[in-house]
């Protein structure tokens, strides 16, 4: 088993502590994993995206040329990675704020209307972990428990207390995805 | 070893250089390696060792200089630029044979070029890069746990020949993270100043002296002449070489570093469309494994060398093949990562007895 | 029987390397006296420039090592930050630390670098032949200010001692002169404060000595120290620039 994850969205959207939280989750379970930022002279703002590898087995290439997933929170990244797809991909979309449908055919989308579901958490900023929460649940990289297990590492201190809700927007994204699929699939 | 932590590259190689028992780091920011002085900023006051940002690579690499001619494991990391400044650093180093290590997290060039990930460095740090007939050892890891293991080797290595010791990166390697299992700590409480190094002559018989300066040609000759003996030995014993998949290999792949590493995607979804690939990944780019090279002419059909620059180990690849057999070349220029796709596309155009795009 | 003149125990038998009249000497005996009399030749390191002194390790007999033209300081602090017991001196001449090694020296002396930097000043290139250095006076002529230093086109003699007393990190900075015996006298007063201030774990040290060049000038040993008292010290005139608290 090997799942190769593009995540991408605006610096500032969680995208790069998204990835970090799905590669300390795949080491938790034993597996290998790489995790590749994009990296540019800019430190907020533009599009960030950075590719995940969960393995079985040792991973040669970390470098992700044709995403088998994309968790994609901005139009930007959609326009990017969608060309880019391999067939029977999936698209996890952050439908709030991309008005804009996938065309292809050829791959599966999930739309979570992730920035709303966020708001109504209490906190804008847990959109990522939504979306994270959505793709655990349909691709089965990691379980949902093993990445509350990872949040206990990224959030320390000051950032502690935030813990709560990145669980319940995990928890929720996942219950989302769910939703989506048995209605769209 | 202990558990595994996930980290990135440009980290992992700092707090391996600590374990190792790395002293000092001085050094000068430049992207894409700041995690490592900045991992080092905070890590060095914690095990009560020196960290000590310079006011340029100039100086930096003469501090290293310094601190080298005391006996201690020193290192300094930065990026391509940075290392163009430390040239003269690096020659003077050389002909006073004093051990250091120093990381090049390579970006794109020349001149002020680009922060992504580059291989262009090659011909700069295997050639010597400095004035004078001087090698470093050259060591190009693959993986973040292989640079982390390859830090340890590094300072052995360059004690053990009071040698430069250059870790060849690239930004991605720097950038990305992996889980990193870590050796156990070089124990540092009993360290003892080498009998060689100027730390004031103390109760030693004679003063001690180091320095790249003789005068006399005659002289000069014989320093000389004693590096390239030094550099014979380092040939014959600390050559390192990974070969994949070459047993029942047709077409050798050959690559280091990142490239190497995207290289075993190739020859596994070759293989998948029955062609019989292998790589040849060379460890220690200097020196340089030329037998391996030279074994493998007897066996497969080409060389394959892919690289992102303009094809610069292709020439060591080709003065070890010597002709026997054909060596073809595929490279991305100015920070561009080649995908195992295109690379994959360009070998089976060769395998099919075409060549076109490739030099 | 009583010993009028002795050769100091840190100074070697080696003949200099130096010219006719060359102060260059003078400064090495101070430093050799003084590492005598502050019994600190076993434990010094001295960083030597490129310049005259290159070869200043076959002069004063303690470990040494070669510094590139203008890193002193940048090496002096690798030693001195790995080896803190070492006592560690740069010994460079006004090329090579005023011109392509002025960054080094201001960092150095800016982090309080626990160091000694003795500045030897002689307005040229001696090594090379006599060519313009940043301490060339005005109006002097040199291999390559053949009409003479013009401040237009060649800028002003620069006063590193005033530069570095203006900034916080460095403990002691004076200027001597190695002109007349009384000035002599005084200028070794000058580095044994300096080496104390190291001593005493202070910070860092600089004492500039105006020197002079007879060859490059073309002058004889004589006329030259005369030209320092008549040109260069209006210049550069003689004193301490900065001194600590604490630093006696």
């Amino acid at each position: 088993m090997e799942k190769q994850v593009v995540i991408s969205g605006f610096g500032g959207q969680g995208v790069m502590l998204a990835g970090e939280l799905l590669a300390e989750a795949g080491k938790t379970e034993d597996k290998f994993v790489t995790f590749l930022p994009s990296y540019g002279p800019e430190m907020r703002g533009g599009t960030a995206y950075c590719d995940v590898i969960v393995s079985d087995k040792a991973i040669a290439s970390p470098v992700i040329s044709f995403p088998q997933a994309a968790i994609i929170l901005n139009l930007p990244s959609l326009n990017k990675f969608e060309p880019l797809m391999k067939k029977n991909g999936i698209i996890i979309l952050n439908k709030t704020i991309i008005p804009q449908d996938v065309k292809r055919k050829d791959v599966r989308v999930c739309k979570i209307d992730a920035q709303t579901i966020a708001k109504e958490l209490g906190n804008e900023k847990v959109t990522n972990l939504i979306l994270l929460g959505a793709y655990a649940e349909l691709e089965k990289t990691v379980s949902i428990e093993t990445l509350k297990k990872s949040l206990k590492v990224y959030l320390t201190g000051r950032k502690e207390k935030l813990i709560p809700i990145n669980e319940r927007a995990l928890d929720t994204g996942a219950a989302a995805a769910k939703e989506y699929m048995a209605c769209h699939v | 070893m202990g558990e595994k932590v996930l980290m990135k590259g440009a980290e992992a190689i700092a707090e391996a250089a600590i374990r190792a028992g790395c002293m000092a780091f001085f050094g000068y920011p430049i992207t894409p390696q700041n995690e490592t002085p900045e991992y080092f900023s905070r890590r060095m006051p914690q095990v009560g060792r020196v960290f000590l940002q310079a006011e340029s690579e100039v100086a930096a690499i003469n501090m290293v200089y310094g601190a080298a001619c005391t006996g201690t494991r020193v290192i300094t990391t930065s990026s391509s630029p940075g290392i163009s400044l430390m040239q003269e650093g690096f020659s003077y180093i050389a002909n006073s044979n004093v051990p250091c290590v120093v990381v090049n997290v390579m970006r794109g060039g020349p001149g002020l070029g680009d922060i992504a990930p580059a291989q262009a460095d090659y011909n700069q740090a295997t050639k010597g890069g400095g004035h004078g007939d001087y090698h470093s050892i050259v060591i190009a890891p693959h993986t973040v746990q292989e640079a982390a293991d390859i830090m340890f080797k590094a300072f052995e290595l360059a004690d053990k020949y009071r040698i430069m010791v250059v870790m060849l990166m690239d930004g991605l390697m720097g950038q990305m993270m992996e889980p990193v299992e870590f050796r156990e700590w070089v124990d540092v409480k009993n360290n003892k100043v080498p009998v060689w190094a100027t730390v004031g002559q103390g109760e030693r018989g004679q003063r001690n002296i180091i320095t790249s300066l003789e005068i006399l040609a005659e002289g000069l000759e014989k320093m000389d002449i004693a590096l390239q003996e030094k550099y014979k030995e380092i040939k014959s014993g600390e050559v390192c070489c990974e070969e994949y998949m070459m047993d029942d290999a047709e077409y050798a792949i050959t690559a280091f570093g990142t490239v190497a590493r995207i290289s075993k995607t190739v020859v596994d979804l070759a293989r998948e469309r029955g062609i019989k690939a292998g790589l040849i990944r060379p460890v220690t780019v200097w020196p340089f494994p030329d037998k391996v090279f030279e074994k493998r002419a007897e066996q497969v059909k080409f060389f394959f060398d892919v690289e992102m620059n303009e094809g610069q180990m292709l020439l060591d690849v080709r003065l070890s093949v010597n002709g026997k057999k054909p060596v073809y070349y595929y490279g991305r220029l100015g920070g561009i990562v080649p995908s195992a796709e295109e690379m994959l596309g360009e070998l089976e155009k060769l395998a099919g007895g075409k060549n076109e795009n490739i030099i | 029987m009583k010993t009028l003149y002795k050769v100091p125990g840190a100074i070697t038998d080696t003949p200099t390397t130096y010219c006719p009249g060359c102060p260059h000497g003078v400064a090495h005996r101070i430093i050799g006296e003084l590492l005598d009399e502050m019994q600190l030749t076993k434990k010094t390191v001295i960083v030597w420039p490129v310049g005259c002194s290159v070869f200043g390790y076959y002069f004063i007999d303690t470990d040494a090592v070669e510094a590139a033209h203008g890193r002193a300081c940048a090496m002096a602090t690798g030693i001195k930050r790995t080896h803190p017991e070492s006592f560690v001196i740069t010994y460079q001449g006004d090329g090579d630390l005023a011109s392509i090694g002025i960054a080094e020296t201001i960092h150095a002396a800016a982090r309080g670098e626990r160091i000694c930097v003795i500045y030897v000043n002689n307005g040229n290139y001696g090594m090379t032949g006599g060519q313009m250095a940043p301490t060339t006076l005005l109006g002097q002529v040199t291999t390559t200010s053949p009409y003479g230093r013009e401040a237009h086109a060649n800028g002003f003699p620069l006063k590193v001692p005033e530069m570095l007393a203006a900034i916080d990190g460095p403990a002691y900075i004076a200027r001597g002169s190695l002109d007349n015996a009384k000035h002599i006298i005084q200028a070794k007063k000058f580095i044994r404060k300096a080496f104390k201030v190291q001593v005493n774990n202070l910070g860092f040290s600089l004492v500039e000595l105006i020197s002079s060049c007879p060859t490059n000038w073309k002058m004889t040993p004589e006329e030259s120290l005369e030209r320092i008292r008549k040109q260069v010290l209006p210049v550069f005139p003689i004193g301490e620039l900065k001194v600590d608290e604490g630093v006696a």
